[in-house]
């Protein structure tokens, strides 16, 4: 089985580290295997743990183009597929018969179904472009569970049937990434087409890398206090744990204010840029033993 | 980490118990169906084209990593988190890290993680542990305990790794009468060696690298718990090999979170639990959004549909409907927070409120033999593991003597709380109906039952387990629809149906 994506495991780790994503094996073992494998990757796991960013990092580290389509409520086939373009459809129409060329309704019709017509949108873009191509769906679990069904014919055969024009298969079977909160369970469908990877909060070590690789002039002894720090904070029972974006932006926060060591006081001042909720700081401040 | 069993497996067949069975062919597929046999076994749904997808992914890997190959089977096979931990424990058991006894010689600290997996299952392999003339004596003992303590303080995982097997081998050895029935017992190895008592000198040893005292108590504690681990999964992995690990699969496989049951929960688990309570509020509260979404529309408005005709010649092109109603119930909780049952109920009423805003009003009364009501408690916002802390110290106010008794509790219940019930109320009681034999009270449970809209009853007992010893529990169902609720498969279920 030929890769054009991935050499091996090592090799994902290694080209991804060189874009700046600093993965761990399992994130470097699927992601190969997705490639080797051309199958979707579906990644699960909190919100901001880099599931959105590992597929960004993808399309940089292959020099592939990134199409991207985000999931909402009420997202449909016109918007994840391809729409026909009405009103130029209409224009044409209207200028055969203002012409007067006589040309028939047969040939009139022919003619508006053509490409020229056809609003591509992401999925349909990804599957007919020849370069190489990630295409990432993005917070797949907020569409509506007919949407799913939409996406099972692109994801198991990367075709999309067109009635007027056919079936058009993809010359070049994208990249494809999934992401979801877990907001609900994807079916059984969906997920059978794809890999499953959970990403979840990093080790103090990768933490303290990725950190430290975002962050310019954070020194190493401040980048170790904050992990530790942002970990002791994960193993409490809060209501949203810190994630990475988070830990990131208290490091620039600490920056800014230009604090160079996290004592106590300190992050008790800082407590809010890591913790959303009231009940959340609350605990903290109390299991931490912070000042008031 | 080499990958002896696969390798074996796939070269020719091994002189190891596996091979002994399957003479022919590599056994790696032989292997891999029975795992994937296994996992299905397990809970997990594993489909043909996920059977397949993992043997692609085989392929396409190498296989010196045994980590790798852990992952990217686990890719193609396990598509839910909460199912990765028996995907793990069932790898370990049918793939196991090394075969035979593992390291054998104490000192012997320098050696390949896999130097003995070379020959594995080879009698000097198994033998070697045994065979050594000094093995288990005090002072043996008392020369590994040294050794793991600086395992231990280095936090060296290959080391701790390696000597978890050679603790399990060399302490935890239970000689059987005869050939084949020898065994392992991770329980024995840890009562010896007692890692639990080096945590101290674990403490000491990190406070002296400079860490802090909090630092180094909770490194400490991650590490043995660590090391216990590796020790039970060993003692797993030696009897798997001994007797085959699909006798182990069956019962050696913890069920996943969602299908424990509440009544058998270690205290870990209801650690973990508590994390699962809003997860899975939000997930079923999406859910019942996007329903309600879909059939907003109400039934039709004929005479509005009629009029809209007009403009379009008479063709009702656009249907117009009533506004649908939303109906919004209050419910009204009743818990028996007696002994075992009262996590059960602590975790139905915290789902239960995190879901408030499905509902118009939430009530929440707790009883042993005397009701109190716990509503001020949950206050919305409110931080779990407060509520939790509240919720049992509150035990105490609905007990007058502490021996369980439902029928005066419904008794209390209806006289003193005669406005918490009307037609618009749906009562829900959760409780395993053991009365100690006293009287049930069944006409004001009825009577209670005929005043609301709807009653149900959750019960967490098997429902083989009704009626036995002093369970009531076919005599409440008779008046109240009695409900099986042994997980959180089965609460989010019911929860479910109920809005």
């Amino acid at each position: 089985m030929s890769s054009s994506w991935f050499a091996s495991p090592a090799d994902a780790t290694a080209r991804l580290a060189e874009v700046g994503y600093l993965a761990d094996e399992a994130a470097s073992t699927t992601t190969f295997l997705a490639g080797a494998l051309e199958k979707p990757l579906l990644l699960e796991g909190p919100a901001g743990v880099g599931k959105t960013e590992l597929a960004k990092a993808v399309a940089r580290a292959t020099g592939a183009e990134l199409v991207r389509l985000q999931c909402y409520e009420g997202l449909d086939e016109a918007r994840a597929l391809y729409e026909w373009n009405y009103k130029k459809q209409l224009l044409r129409i209207q200028a055969s018969q203002a012409s007067g060329d006589g040309q028939g309704w047969d040939a009139t019709h022919d003619d508006i179904f053509t490409d020229e017509f056809l609003l591509t949108r992401p999925l349909l873009t990804a599957i007919r472009r020849e370069e190489p191509t990630v295409l990432l769906i993005d917070e797949v679990d907020k569409t509506d569970v007919e949407v799913e069904g939409l996406l099972l014919e692109v994801l198991s055969d990367f075709q999309v049937t067109i009635p007027e024009l056919g079936t058009v298969t993809a010359v070049r079977r994208p990249f494809v990434v999934l992401t979801s909160n877990a907001s609900r369970e994807l079916s059984e469908a969906v997920k059978r087409r794809c890999l499953y990877l959970h990403l979840d909060y990093p080790d103090l070590e990768r933490e303290r890398a990725i950190i430290r690789s975002q962050v310019a002039g954070l020194d190493e002894a401040l980048a170790t206090q904050l992990v530790a720090m942002v970990a002791r904070l994960r193993e409490l029972e809060l209501k949203k744990a810190p994630s990475i974006a988070e830990s990131v932006d208290w490091a620039r926060t600490l920056i800014a204010l230009e604090i160079r060591d996290l004592d106590d006081a300190a992050v008790s001042r800082t407590l809010g840029v890591v913790l959303k909720h009231a009940s959340d700081a609350e605990r903290a401040v109390k299991e931490l033993r912070l000042p008031r | 980490m080499r990958l002896p069993s696969l390798r074996r497996d796939a070269g020719t067949a091994g002189p190891g118990p596996s091979g002994d069975e399957r003479p022919r062919g590599s056994g790696l597929l032989e292997r891999h169906v029975l795992f994937v046999e296994a996992l299905r076994g397990a809970g997990l749904p594993v489909s043909l084209a996920e059977d397949l997808d993992a043997i692609a992914v085989l392929r396409a890997l190498d296989w010196d990593d045994r980590a790798v190959v852990r992952e990217g089977y686990a890719a193609a096979l396990v598509k839910r988190h909460g199912q990765r931990p028996t995907f793990d424990t069932l790898f370990d058991l049918y793939f196991p890290r090394v075969t035979g006894s593992g390291g054998q010689s104490l000192g012997d600290v320098g050696e390949e993680p896999g130097g003995s997996d070379d020959d594995p299952g080879s009698p000097e392999g198994s033998a070697g542990a045994e065979g050594a003339p000094v093995t288990d004596n005090a002072a043996a003992l008392e020369a590994f305990r040294e050794q793991l303590l600086d395992a231990l303080l280095a936090g060296d995982e290959q080391r701790l790794q390696r000597m978890a097997a050679e603790m399990v081998a060399r302490f935890g050895a239970m000689p059987g009468r005869g050939p084949g029935l020898s065994s392992w017992s991770a329980y024995t190895a840890l009562q010896r060696v007692a890692p639990q008592e080096l945590t101290d000198r674990i403490v000491a040893g990190l406070l002296a690298q400079g860490r802090t005292e909090e630092e180094a108590t909770r490194a400490a504690g991650q590490r043995v718990g660590g090391l216990t681990a590796a020790v039970e999964a060993d003692a797993r992995r030696r009897i798997a090999e001994e007797k085959g690990p699909d006798h182990l699969a069956r019962v050696a496989v913890r069920p996943t979170l969602e299908r424990l049951d509440f009544l058998q929960m270690r205290r870990t688990d209801l650690e973990q639990m508590r994390r699962e309570i809003h997860p899975l509020a939000r997930r079923l509260a999406t859910r019942l959004t996007q329903q309600h979404a879909a059939r907003r529309r109400g039934p039709l408005d004929f005479r509005r549909t009629v009029r809209a005709s007009m403009s379009t010649g008479g063709v009702p092109l656009t249907t117009h409907h009533r506004p649908k109603r939303p109906h919004r119930s209050e419910l009204v909780v009743l818990c028996d927070v007696s002994g075992s049952v009262a996590h059960f109920a602590q975790f139905t009423l915290l789902l239960v409120f995190a879901l408030r805003d499905q509902f118009q009003g939430v009530r929440a009364f707790t009883f042993i033999d005397h009701v109190h009501e716990v509503t001020p408690l949950l206050r919305p916002g409110a931080d779990l593991v407060d509520v939790m802390a509240d919720l049992s110290a509150s035990t105490a106010q609905a007990a007058l003597w502490g021996r369980t008794n439902y029928g005066r509790a419904f008794t209390r219940f209806a006289e003193l709380h005669p406005d918490a019930i009307g037609p618009k109320t749906s009562l829900l009681v959760l409780g395993d109906a053991r009365s100690n034999y006293s009287d049930l009270a069944l006409d004001t449970v009825a009577d209670i039952a005929g005043r609301v809209r709807h009653a149900h009853w959750l019960n967490p007992e098997h429902r083989r387990q009704w009626d036995t010893g002093d369970s009531a529990a076919g005599r409440y169902a008779e008046i109240v629809p009695m409900v099986e609720c042994r997980n959180l498969a089965q609460l989010s279920e019911f929860v479910r149906d109920l809005l």
